[in-house]
Order: C-alpha cells, then sequence, then structure tokens
C-alpha cells in the first residue's frame, strides 16, 4: 500500500518547520514518528500534500528542567521515556505509560508529540498528560504559548492548535514530595489500543495527606478525559480504605464511554472503578506500606 | 529525491520517490527481500530492519526518512557464509514453520539482545510483542533466542580469553 504522493520537506530548525507550515498551510502536515500517520495514509484517510518531516530538527529531542517545570522536547520518542531510569523517581508515569504504548518497535519511533497532536481518544500518552496536569508548548510565527492539557484536546482527532502553531514540548510541573503512579489499560491483544485505561498520579504532602491528584481516563470519550470528581475527593485526605473505595467509586462519573464490540459502557464504567481501586491500593502500599490500608 | 543509505555496511545512492515506503526501498530497489512485508499495516513485524541501530517496522518509515542514517536488514545476519548464533538457534530449536516471519523476528530479537544480552522469558516476549507469528506460536522462538544468549555469551567469554591469554589486553 502506497501514500498518496506528497511533497517531502525537511527541515532542520523550528523556525524552518514553522515558515514551511505557514507556506504550505491546511495542505500540510508535519510527520513526527509517523506510526499512526504513516498507516494512514497508506490506506488513504489521510491524504496531505506536503509532508514537513521534523525528525531532523534536534531541538525537538530531549528532556531538561526549566522553571520548576519538566519540558520534554516533542520529538523524544516513547522508548527513550520507558527506560529513563533518571526520570523514574519524579515522574514514575512517564514510564509506566510508555510500556504500554503499542509494541517496543513503534515505541523506537513513536514520539510524545506526535502521539499528543494526533489526538487519539485513546492515546495513552493523552491520558498520563491530563494525569499529570502537563502543558503543551506550541510556537507559531508570531508567538509562543502553553496550552493547559484540559484545553488542548477539542474532539476525535482534533486539537487547540492553530495551523501553523507546531508543538515543540511538554511541560510537566515537578513535584514537591514523594509520588507514586499507575497506568493500566485492558487491551484486547498485546500492543494494541486500550479498550480502556487509566492513568493515576499521587503526590503526598509532608503530612502524609494527598496533595495532588492526577487521574486520565482513556478511550472512554471523544478525548482524553480528566476524572475531576475522584481527583476533588482525593486532595487533603490519607490514602485509606474508605478514601479509596470513594474515590474509585466517583471515576466511572467522569467516563463518557459507548457499547462497541469490545464492550458495553457499563463494563468500561466498571473497569474504569477496579483499575482506580487497584492502582490507588498499589500507590498507597507504595507510598506508605500497607499501614492503614488493609 | 536523492537518497544516500548505507544499508549491511554497503552505501547505496538511490532516487527515490517521497512516499516509497522504507520496505519497499530495501525489496525493489536493492532486491533485498529477506525483509518480508506481512500486514503492512504496522501490525505484523515481518518488515522489522534496524534502522541507526533501533528495530523499527520498515513499511512504516519512508525512505527518505533512512536518508543518512544506516539500516540493517535480515541480510546482515550471517558472515562468510556461517549462520548468525540467532539463525542457528531458530533453526535448532524449530522455531519456525513457514518462516515468513522469521526474517523480522530475528531482527527484533538482535535488538534485544544488542541492548539486553541475556534477557528474562517475559523481557524476550515483551520484546517480540511487536512481530506476529500464525502458525509456530512463541515458544519455541523464546527458547531459540535464550539459546542464541547464551551462545552469544559464550562466544563473547571465549573472545575475552583469547585477548587475555595472547596478551594484548591493554589493561
Amino acid at each position: 500500500m502506497f501514500p498518496n504522493a506528497f511533497r517531502y520537506e525537511a527541515p532542520t530548525s523550528v523556525d524552518e518547520a514553522i515558515r514551511l507550515m505557514t507556506e504550505y498551510g491546511y495542505d500540510g502536515k508535519v510527520l513526527a514518528g509517523g506510526q499512526s500517520l504513516l498507516p494512514m495514509m497508506k490506506l488513504r484517510i489521510a491524504a496531505p500534500a506536503v509532508l514537513i518531516d521534523i525528525n531532523g530538527v534536534d531541538d525537538l529531542r530531549g528532556w531538561r528542567e526549566v522553571d520548576g517545570t519538566l519540558r520534554i522536547g516533542a520529538m523524544t520518542r516513547h522508548a527513550e521515556l520507558e527506560h529513563s531510569a533518571e526520570l523514574r523517581e519524579q515522574f514514575p508515569l512517564l514510564s509506566r505509560t510508555a510500556r504500554w504504548i503499542a509494541d517496543p518497535l513503534i515505541r523506537n519511533r513513536g514520539t510524545i508529540g506526535g502521539s499528543l497532536v494526533h489526538a487519539d481518544p485513546a492515546s495513552d500518552w493523552g491520558t498520563a498528560m491530563m494525569a499529570l496536569h502537563a502543558e503543551v508548548e506550541v510556537r507559531s510565527p508570531e508567538k509562543s504559548r502553553r496550552i493547559p492539557i484540559d484545553e488542548f484536546f477539542v474532539d476525535t482527532f482534533a486539537t487547540s492548535l492553530e495551523e501553523n502553531e507546531l508543538a515543540v514540548a511538554v511541560h510537566l510541573p515537578a513535584p514537591a514530595g514523594p509520588v507514586a503512579a499507575r497506568y493500566m489499560k485492558l487491551e484486547r491483544k498485546a500492543g494494541d489500543f486500550a479498550i480502556a485505561g487509566l492513568a493515576v498520579h499521587i503526590g503526598l504532602g509532608g503530612d502524609g495527606l494527598v496533595c495532588d491528584a492526577g487521574i486520565g481516563i482513556c478511550a472512554c470519550g471523544p478525548i482524553p478525559l480528566r476524572a475531576t470528581k475522584a481527583e476533588a475527593a482525593l486532595i487533603g485526605q490519607p490514602l485509606t480504605d474508605e478514601t479509596i473505595s470513594a474515590a474509585s467509586k466517583l471515576v466511572p462519573e467522569d467516563a463518557d464511554p459507548t457499547d462497541d464490540l469490545r464492550g458495553s459502557a457499563v463494563y468500561k464504567r466498571d473497569l474504569l472503578r477496579i483499575f482506580a481501586s487497584r492502582a490507588l491500593r498499589e500507590i498507597a502500599e507504595e507510598l506508605h506500606g500497607k499501614v492503614g490500608i488493609q | 529525491m536523492i537518497i544516500r543509505v548505507k544499508v549491511n555496511g554497503r552505501l547505496y545512492e538511490s532516487d527515490v520517490e517521497p512516499r516509497t515506503l522504507l520496505a519497499y526501498y530495501l525489496r525493489e530497489e536493492l532486491k533485498l527481500t529477506g525483509t518480508h512485508i506481512g500486514c503492512d499495516t504496522t501490525s505484523c513485524g515481518a518488515c522489522t530492519v534496524l534502522l541507526d541501530g533501533k528495530a523499527v517496522k520498515s513499511c512504516t518509515v519512508l525512505a527518505v526518512q533512512a536518508n543518512g542514517r544506516e539500516v540493517l536488514t535480515v541480510e546482515s545476519l550471517d558472515q562468510d557464509g556461517q549462520l548468525h548464533p540467532l539463525q542457528s538457534a531458530f533453526w535448532e530449536e524449530h522455531a519456525l514453520q513457514c518462516g515468513y516471519c522469521t526474517p523480522g523476528m530475528l531482527m527484533a530479537s538482535y535488538a534485544l539482545l544488542q541492548e539486553n544480552p541475556m534477557p528474562t522469558e517475559a523481557e524476550i516476549r515483551e520484546g517480540l510483542s511487536g512481530n506476529i507469528c500464525r502458525c509456530t506460536g512463541y515458544v519455541n522462538i523464546v527458547k531459540a533466542v535464550q539459546s542464541a544468549a547464551r551462545t552469544m555469551a559464550d562466544k563473547t567469554r571465549e573472545a575475552l580469553g583469547e585477548v587475555a591469554a595472547s596478551g594484548t589486553a591493554t589493561d
């Protein structure tokens, strides 16, 4: 299967990439890791006239700390985040999420920025970025701005990016105290998209109470969703049997799954409740030992 | 577009249409037909090659993206007619039936062993989770990778022993 014919551009700097995006407008499409875009082009679901390949833009790779946030370049590959030992303590959700994305070969190629901009409702990164309260840094010829992840996804395969805006990085707030995280996902076969998934990130304050709760919901709505009610129920609380049970029951209330061949909406809602309960219990054990959550 | 690609140690310069996929470039332009096209939808891994040392599905990379880079295909594994330990292990352990998926399995396993020379069974299964075999099942494939890992470790030890014995080690 061949994609349609297209003009190929390979910029080597962000400025050049943005200039090309401005020049070609809606005829142009940015190629990041290509693990979703190229299959879509082969099936002729996507047929851009111009492909702007940003794999040669070295500035978009890797991560560093900037003003209390971790700035991850958009072209950082899933596998790099999966295997980074240095990120594991402060941002355990990154490797825990990455290892669920497709398969190792695809993770060698796919990128965090490409995944977010693709805006698949079953995006593992979209879900994890919800839990981590991320912001997406975007650049256009005129300006640079940061879009909170809650405003980034507009609809299925649609983001709030403007035509000539390039997503250049994601920013994650650095946690002040101890954190733990889990990514839970049910898939039909190895490497598949989720039937339902859940990302949970918990930070504790010096008093042992939850000061940061992030819960992202995957594949249960038109975009990755946030379990707002469950998050609010956890803030300021200790992780106990009671608080975990109460929060887990609230997670499905913010989900909007549909019945499909993989399961009914009722089933998917219940999966989210079970995932939340398991994730929070494991997190509590990791952070506290088993004290108080028998 | 003119691209220069090093494939299995040899430099090629070719004029390719941008929409040419790397798998098709290797097979049709370079006649390296060991790289198989199975599903053509980024699922099966039969087309796995190493691009700058990383295993990728070559049906989902453009040939122009390999410009200035290095590609290893299954044809690179044997040396002077001697099968690579992975190839021998697949033979010995009966890790294939029809063999269509085997080049991809070999290249994914090769990449895995480069990064993790002594993987556990779980790590092998994870490493091969992007490669689909529809006739053998994975038991013998996993055995073959384990066997190859042992052989390669023995060879490394032998080589180090020879260096030590010959007194050419520098420290």
